[in-house]
């Protein structure tokens, strides 16, 4: 064999090598990305220290965060019907949130959940995804996060591991879509 | 809007229904009046035991506040609100039994006759000739998140109360010659209407304040226009979110009506049932009142032309076309399909900010 043959040979070893490991980075980084992380939310519950937390967690844990809009439905309406109030004001904290989460390399899948309290909205949320962990804020001095009564719900009620976040001083103002 | 009309029926049915959607809904206190039909209706319901309070010889029930309190139910439902409770109760009146359940965070839902108000107990004595001693402040049903009213014509009532269904057969008689009559109730559903409407256009003109929002929460931004309707080509994966999101600011701003069509890959159709992420974009599809449109095949092309046609789209929405390899690249490209399989419907492609954002690192 000639030289030339050599080279073609180790030439096409290394390329089935590097697609060998690019093949098997894919299947782990599918295969971690089944974790998920929920993150409950309306406009006066979002906290910014919270979410850059819970994206911290989610990259380290190479884990998709579930933003989840806690849609309080009147009892009057439906829970299925449409919400085109609600929908205006989530959908623009989605696109911020997904827009930090794409800096931060992490996979989002959003939800909107609606329900006739908080809790009600979260129990469904509980019982319709598969969920590895829960993290909240606790309600700050600037009111944005969850109130203890509900966080003692939500303890009884999560059924994964739930995550508490002390609030920061900051405010869910200054999230804007980017 | 008066006795028997069916209001505490009514209360029990949407317990039910609260209940069927999951949450912990409990009687905190029912007055059947002895009604087979509102009993049968309590069934499966929670019922927190009453307190039995002694007056004079006799013993009345009351609402056990405590017990209520100490179950903590998600909903408790309260008959009766402008009673006036025993004095073996810690509060006067079961309207403040309520406010103790509203600030430990219970729902509640409960009932009362319009003739109970207490701006209206004058107008009503004027009208009917009786006087109600037990009287609501109407500050109490200001808070309400809602109102509901519950309708029936007096002869409807009156119809009710012959067979039966409002009082014992004893009581039938004396009823209808004094406060059942048609005139009395005619005028009770008259009081009751302009109440309710006033409360609906105090709600509608007041802003600020959750409560107060959220009754202008289902309400539209917009008349519709005629004529635009917006088509788009979604999966349940989540990189479709963003495109489902534009689409529907896009509608928004038209006043368009939104279709969502996902054109699942042959055999897969029929997995929906369970599928986790076709569930979500379910209930996105219906919180934002688009219409998803699930079809099954692998001519997407094809299927987008009959939708298109049949829905009335005037512009379609994609997302980013993936990369095409090998021989596909010999193909026209899926917007070039699209373009020509529905001539004069605009196709747009909504990018995926995700890479933007990873190019800008």
């Amino acid at each position: 064999m000639s030289h030339k043959d050599y080279l073609l040979i180790g030439f096409v070893l290394l390329s089935a090598a590097l697609g060998f490991l690019l093949w098997r980075e894919q299947r782990r980084r599918a295969e971690v990305s089944d974790r998920r992380i929920l993150f409950p939310f309306d406009e006066f519950t979002l906290s910014m220290s919270a979410l850059e937390a819970t994206l911290r967690i989610a990259r380290a844990e190479q884990a998709t965060l579930v933003p989840d809009y806690l849609a309080v439905v009147p009892m009057r309406v439906s829970l299925n019907a449409a919400l085109p109030r609600q929908a205006d004001k989530a959908l623009p904290l989605f696109d911020a949130i997904e827009a930090r989460a794409a800096k931060a390399g992490v996979p989002v899948d959003s939800r909107i959940e609606p329900g006739r309290s908080y809790r009600h909205a979260l129990k469904r949320a509980f019982e319709q995804e598969k969920l590895d962990r829960v993290v909240i804020a606790a309600e700050g001095p600037s009111g944005n996060g969850f109130r203890s009564d509900d966080i003692a719900w939500m303890l009884d009620h999560a059924g994964t591991e739930l995550l508490v976040l002390k609030a920061a001083p900051d405010s869910a103002v200054g999230l804007v879509a980017a | 809007m008066a006795p028997g009309v069916g209001k505490t029926y009514r209360m029990l049915q949407e317990g039910r229904g609260e209940l069927a959607n999951g949450r912990d809904v409990v009687i905190a206190y029912l007055e059947p009046h002895d009604r087979p039909e509102t009993t049968a209706q309590a069934e499966g319901l929670e019922m927190v035991p009453r307190l039995r309070a002694e007056y004079g010889s006799a013993v009345l029930p009351e609402m056990d506040l405590d017990a209520v309190l100490a179950r903590r139910p998600e909903l408790a439902l309260v008959d009766e609100l402008a009673h006036t409770n025993s004095d073996e109760c810690r509060n006067a009146k079961r309207f403040e039994d309520v406010g103790e359940l509203l600030a430990a965070g219970i729902d509640v839902i409960s009932t009362v006759n319009v003739q109970h108000l207490e701006s209206l107990s004058d107008q009503v004595a004027d009208l009917t000739g009786v006087r109600v001693r037990e009287t609501l402040p109407d500050e109490v049903l200001k808070t309400a998140d809602e109102v509901v009213l519950i309708d029936l014509t007096p002869q409807d009532l009156i119809e009710r109360l012959r067979e039966g269904k409002v009082y014992p057969e004893q009581r039938i008689s004396t009823a209808l010659n004094s406060f059942f009559k048609v005139e009395n109730l005619a005028a009770l559903r008259e009081v009751a209407l302009r109440q309710l409407a006033e409360e609906v256009e105090t709600k509608r003109l007041l802003t600020g304040g959750p409560g107060r929002e959220r009754d202008r929460l289902t309400e539209q931004r917009q008349p519709q226009a005629v004529g635009e309707k917006l088509l788009a080509l979604v999966t349940p994966d989540p990189r479709s979110q963003r495109l489902i999101r534009r689409a529907w600011r896009s509608s928004q701003r038209l006043g368009a009506d939104l279709d969502l069509l996902w054109m699942a890959p042959p055999g897969q159709a029929q997995k929906i049932e369970g599928d986790e992420r076709v569930s979500a974009m379910e209930r996105l599809a219906s919180v934002l009142g688009a219409n998803l449109i699930i079809e099954s095949g692998d001519d997407l092309v094809a299927t987008v032309r009959r939708v298109a046609r049949e829905r009335g789209a005037t512009y379609i929405l994609i997302g980013p076309p993936t990369p095409r390899t090998g021989l596909r690249r010999l193909r026209p490209s899926l917007v070039e399909r699209l373009l020509e399989a529905v001539p004069g419907v605009d196709v747009r492609i909504v990018s995926d900010r995700t890479k933007l954002n990873g190019q800008a690192k």
